[in-house]
Order: structure tokens, then C-alpha cells, then sequence
């Protein structure tokens, strides 16, 4: 079971939320060009190892949240209300190594 | 290597069974090849069976990083069709389905395939005419499809829950007569001696670590058995696709996820076919040892883990429960992960890549194995030529960006339907 800790209602089981994907990606502006319009819309790092990602507290209450997880393991790493650095923290807490 | 027939198999029992020779080689990898594919799954060594078999291409590898056929290959629940509605689909599903029924002869291997039929039920109105619509747009190309109604399925699979309380009633089903299971191992086996007799070389415990390019080209490849020099390189290793691209700065539309899957403890013949259920993704079907296969939707976040979560398995038995009443008392024996390579349009990629002598054979979700021979056929076709084959041309890498999606699940053209 993944254990995700919500900003605002604490730890709860990944059943109550809604997997919503990789928040690494920012949506461009209205008039970017095509090509980075395709780069957001379909292209994806998919790493393995830690990965930032939305969850949305669904079944809870409804925030998204931001949440840093070993791809390779489960492992929840970090987790965080959207516009929160969860790598940068992770990288200065030493938990995570620069370039991963 | 001999031919395998009852005379041997004879001759074998009578010596105790002590002189039966080992199926393939097990080369050490040589300086360099014409052709390499990575990747000694299903479609990797169908690939290179097909590559020896029908085009003059020189030395081929296959380089795995396990052993075969120890990825999606051997843990997927081996349903077998062709029952797709869109150009693009149809005609390469149904190839691969003619390679299947041809396939244990042409191996001189029993892959053990069951066209036992497969059954997908429809439990609305709406769901009927989409039915109506698939079979109609299958007959039109040639493929086979029976719709049947709600008695029709009913003398055929008594079982299901076809009670006045019934949270999802059954209206009815389509049926694809010729579609069925086959022995997962089996064909990776078989593949693989099929392709060594040939003359490719399958390298196992040699993983792909990296590449040397120069210009637009590779020219070698770094692995933990030393670095091979390489003509063309063939990617086909699922889940793990991105792992290998990154390393090229290619970025895919493809996401890697985790499915599962789960075998119950055996019991005598209860399921004669392959059973879907229409109003949740669940499926079951029974092996030839009497374990009931069955499985469901994916646990939906990325995943390396090749393992899965308690939701999903509860999920998965709240459907098959919903669908067979029966089911309740059966206990689970075994269940396993395997990493999904879900690609944006749900539909695989094969082809040429923005890389000169690299082709890419991915974004199979939930449904490769079934696609086995036909990726291999056409895989091959592709790499020899250097271009696609007319039945995988729809197939592209490109077609994302070019907004060709092929949309078989009629979500829209929408990324991450899966
Ligand atoms: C639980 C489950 C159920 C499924 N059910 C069905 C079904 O009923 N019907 C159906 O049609 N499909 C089904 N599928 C999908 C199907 O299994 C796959 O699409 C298909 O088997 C993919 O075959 P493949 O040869 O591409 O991949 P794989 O069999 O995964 O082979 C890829 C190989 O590449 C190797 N590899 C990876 N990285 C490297 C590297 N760096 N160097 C060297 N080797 C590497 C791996 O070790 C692996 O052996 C299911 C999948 C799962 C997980
Ligand atoms: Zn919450």
C-alpha cells in the first residue's frame, strides 16, 4: 500500500486518491509553438528511480497534492501542496542525489 | 538440432529421457552484428526468427538482460484475438492471428494455442450497438465476430450472473470464434529455437547499459558482457523502452505501469473460453492445469516495481465476483506484476526512429502478447527494408505529433487514456 501524506488530512491510503501524473511538466502559454505544445501534451521522462507527481485527494479533501515517489520500489520520498520544491528539499535533506 | 516428433519423443522415453540436447546455444557474443535486437521477450526473439527466416540481413543477436521471456512474456495472461475495428489495427491483428494458427507447425513447437474463443459481454444497449458496430467493421475485413444475445450467451456460459438482481444484467456478447490462449513460455521457447536454428545468436545476462553514436548513427552497444559493434539496432523491451531511449535523448510517448495479474488454485473444467467482463475491466479465462487465470485494469502510477497494490487486487476480485458468483469461494495461488509500456493512443508503436539504424518496437499495454508473431513479422519487414511493412505503416512514432492517433478505445484524442 502506498501511504500518501496529505497537506491537509494527514497520511491516508492511496485507495482515496486519483492518480493524476507527472507534475515535472509545465503547461506552456497559449501561444507556444506546436512543438512544445506536442513535448507537453504527449512526451514524458518516465523515470525510474524518484518521479514528482500529482495525486488528487478525491475521496478526501479534493486537493491536489504533490508527491515524490521511487518508481523502482513504491517508496513515497516526499509529499506536498503543488508549488512546494519537493526536490530541492529532498537534494538539500540528502536523501536524493543531484541528477536523479 | 534435431526435429522434435513422437518417433523422438519415443526413442527419448525409452533412454530414460537423458539424452534429450539442449534447445538453443548459448553463444558468447561476438565483436559485432548486422543486426542486433534488444530484448528476449516474445516480440524480440519473433523478431529475430522472422529477420533469419524471410530477409537477408547477415548476423543477428538477440541481447536479454534475464533469462527469456522473463518479462511481460512470461506473465501475461495469454489471450489471444484480433477482434480490432480501425484501420491501422484490424489487418495487423489479424496477420498475427494467422501466424498464430500456423505457428506451432512453423516452430516445430507446441506453443499450445486454444482457439477456445473469446467472449466480451455487453450489458447495455449502448454496449451492444458498439458491439454491433466492431463485429460489422471485423466482417467487413475479414475477421471474425458473432454477436450473440442474452440466451446465446447464456446456454454457452450458464455461470454468469444472469439473476434479477444482477448489478450489471447481460444483454448479450461478441464473440470471436477463432480467437484463444496459448502457453506463454512455450512460445518464448520455441521463438528462441526457432531463431538459434537459424543461425541468430541469443545472448542472455547481458544487459544494455549504453550506446556509441556517431552522427545520427549507433555504432556500438555497451553491455555487462562487453561492448558489441552493430548494422541496425531493434528495440523491444516493453516497460523498460524509456530506460533505453533517455540514454539517446529521444523522449517517447510512453509511460511505464503496472499490471497484474493472478492464478487461482486449480480445479476441473469450468471455463470453456475466454470470458470479459463488459461493464469493468476484468477477464478470466482456465489453464490446462485447471488454474482459473484472471485479470483486470492496471493499479494507474508509474511502476518499475513489476509488483502491485492491495486495491486493485481487491478491484479485480469485487469484478470477477460481480461477473461469476461462483468465484467466491475460490482461492488465489499465485499473483505478479509486469511493467506496461502505455503508450499515449493505447496503440503500439513499431517502426523507424528520428535515429538513422535504430527501430523501435513499444507501447504494447495491455495487449502484446497476442501481437507476437505479427511484431515480429512486421518488425522484421521494417528493419530489413528500412521501412514499414503496409500493415504497420499506420504504426509510427510520429503519428502523435502528426494528431494520426489511433483510438481504438474511441476515448478521443486524448494522451493518457489508458
Ligand atoms: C499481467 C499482464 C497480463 C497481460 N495479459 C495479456 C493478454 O492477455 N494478452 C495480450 O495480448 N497481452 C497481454 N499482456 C501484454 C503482453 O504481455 C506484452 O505486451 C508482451 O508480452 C510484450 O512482449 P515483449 O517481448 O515486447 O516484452 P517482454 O516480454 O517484457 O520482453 C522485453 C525483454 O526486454 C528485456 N530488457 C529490458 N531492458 C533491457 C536491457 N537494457 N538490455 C537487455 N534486455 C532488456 C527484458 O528483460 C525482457 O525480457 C499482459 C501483460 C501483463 C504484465
Ligand atoms: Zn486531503
Amino acid at each position: 500500500m502506498i501511504i500518501i501524506d496529505c497537506p491537509y488530512c494527514g497520511p491516508r491510503d492511496h485507495a482515496e486518491f486519483t492518480y493524476v501524473g507527472d507534475a515535472a511538466r509545465t503547461r506552456p502559454a497559449e501561444d507556444a509553438s506546436q512543438a512544445t505544445w506536442f513535448d507537453y501534451v504527449y512526451l514524458r521522462d518516465n523515470p525510474r528511480g524518484p518521479h514528482l507527481e500529482y495525486w488528487q485527494h478525491s475521496s478526501g479533501c479534493r486537493a491536489m497534492v504533490k508527491v515524490l515517489r521511487d518508481t523502482s520500489s513504491h517508496r513515497v520520498l516526499a509529499c506536498g501542496l503543488p508549488a512546494d520544491q519537493l526536490e530541492a528539499e529532498q537534494l538539500e535533506a540528502g536523501h536524493l542525489e543531484a541528477g536523479q | 538440432m534435431s526435429e522434435y516428433s513422437v518417433l523422438r519423443l519415443i526413442a527419448n522415453t525409452i533412454t530414460g529421457h537423458a539424452n534429450w540436447r539442449r534447445a538453443w546455444r548459448d553463444p558468447e557474443p561476438r565483436k559485432s552484428y548486422d543486426v542486433i535486437i534488444v530484448g528476449g521477450g516474445g516480440h524480440g526473439l519473433a523478431t529475430a526468427f522472422y529477420l533469419a527466416k524471410n530477409h537477408r540481413v547477415g548476423s543477428i543477436a538477440v541481447l536479454e538482460k534475464g533469462w527469456l521471456g522473463g518479462g511481460n512474456t512470461g506473465r501475461n495472461t495469454t489471450i489471444v484475438r484480433s477482434n480490432y475495428m480501425l484501420e491501422g489495427h484490424a489487418h495487423f491483428y489479424e496477420k498475427s492471428l494467422q501466424l498464430w494458427e500456423q505457428l506451432s507447425r512453423e516452430l516445430n513447437y507446441n506453443v499450445m494455442f486454444s482457439q477456445r474463443g473469446v467472449l466480451n459481454l455487453g450489458h447495455s444497449d449502448a454496449q451492444m450497438d458498439g458491439f454491433a458496430r466492431r463485429g460489422n467493421s471485423m466482417r467487413l475485413n475479414g475477421i471474425d465476430a458473432e454477436l450473440l444475445d442474452r440466451d446465446q450467451v447464456r446456454r454457452r456460459i450458464p455461470y454468469l450472473d444472469f439473476s434479477d438482481s444482477a448489478r450489471f444484467p447481460i444483454y448479450g456478447g461478441i464473440l470471436q470464434p477463432r480467437g484463444g490462449t496459448a502457453r506463454h513460455d512455450a512460445v518464448a521457447w520455441g521463438l528462441a529455437r526457432g531463431a538459434d536454428r537459424l543461425g541468430v545468436d541469443i545472448i542472455q545476462n547481458c544487459e544494455v547499459t549504453g550506446f556509441k553514436t556517431q552522427g545520427n548513427q549507433i555504432t556500438a552497444i555497451e553491455t555487462t558482457r562487453g561492448e558489441i559493434g552493430c548494422g541496425k539496432v531493434g528495440f523491444a523491451v516493453a516497460g523498460n523502452t524509456t530506460q533505453l531511449t533517455s540514454k539517446l535523448g529521444l523522449k517517447m510517448p510512453i509511460e511505464s505501469h503496472v499490471l497484474q495479474a493472478f492464478v487461482t488454485e486449480p480445479v476441473k473444467p469450468l471455463i470453456d473460453s475466454v470470458v470479459t467482463f463488459g461493464a469493468s475491466h476484468f477477464y478470466i479465462s482456465q489453464s490446462d492445469k485447471g488454474g482459473l487465470v484472471l485479470g483486470g485494469d492496471l493499479d494507474f502510477y508509474n511502476s518499475y516495481a513489476q509488483r502491485g497494490n492491495m486495491p486493485t487486487i481487491e478491484h479485480v476480485m469485487a469484478a470477477g465476483q460481480a461477473m461469476i458468483p461462483g468465484l467466491s469461494r475460490m482461492r488465489i495461488l499465485r499473483h505478479w506484476g509486469g511493467v506496461m509500456d502505455m503508450s499515449m493512443d493505447g496503440s503500439p508503436i513499431i517502426g523507424t526512429s528520428p535515429i538513422d539504424n535504430l527501430y523501435l518496437n513499444c507501447g504494447w499495454c495491455y495487449g502484446g502478447f497476442k501481437a507476437t508473431p505479427g511484431s515480429g513479422w512486421v518488425f522484421a519487414h521494417t528493419i530489413a527494408n528500412g521501412e514499414p511493412h503496409p500493415i504497420n505503416a499506420k504504426l509510427t512514432l510520429d503519428r502523435f505529433e502528426r494528431g494520426k492517433l489511433i483510438d481504438e478505445g474511441g476515448k478521443g484524442p486524448f494522451p493518457g487514456h489508458h
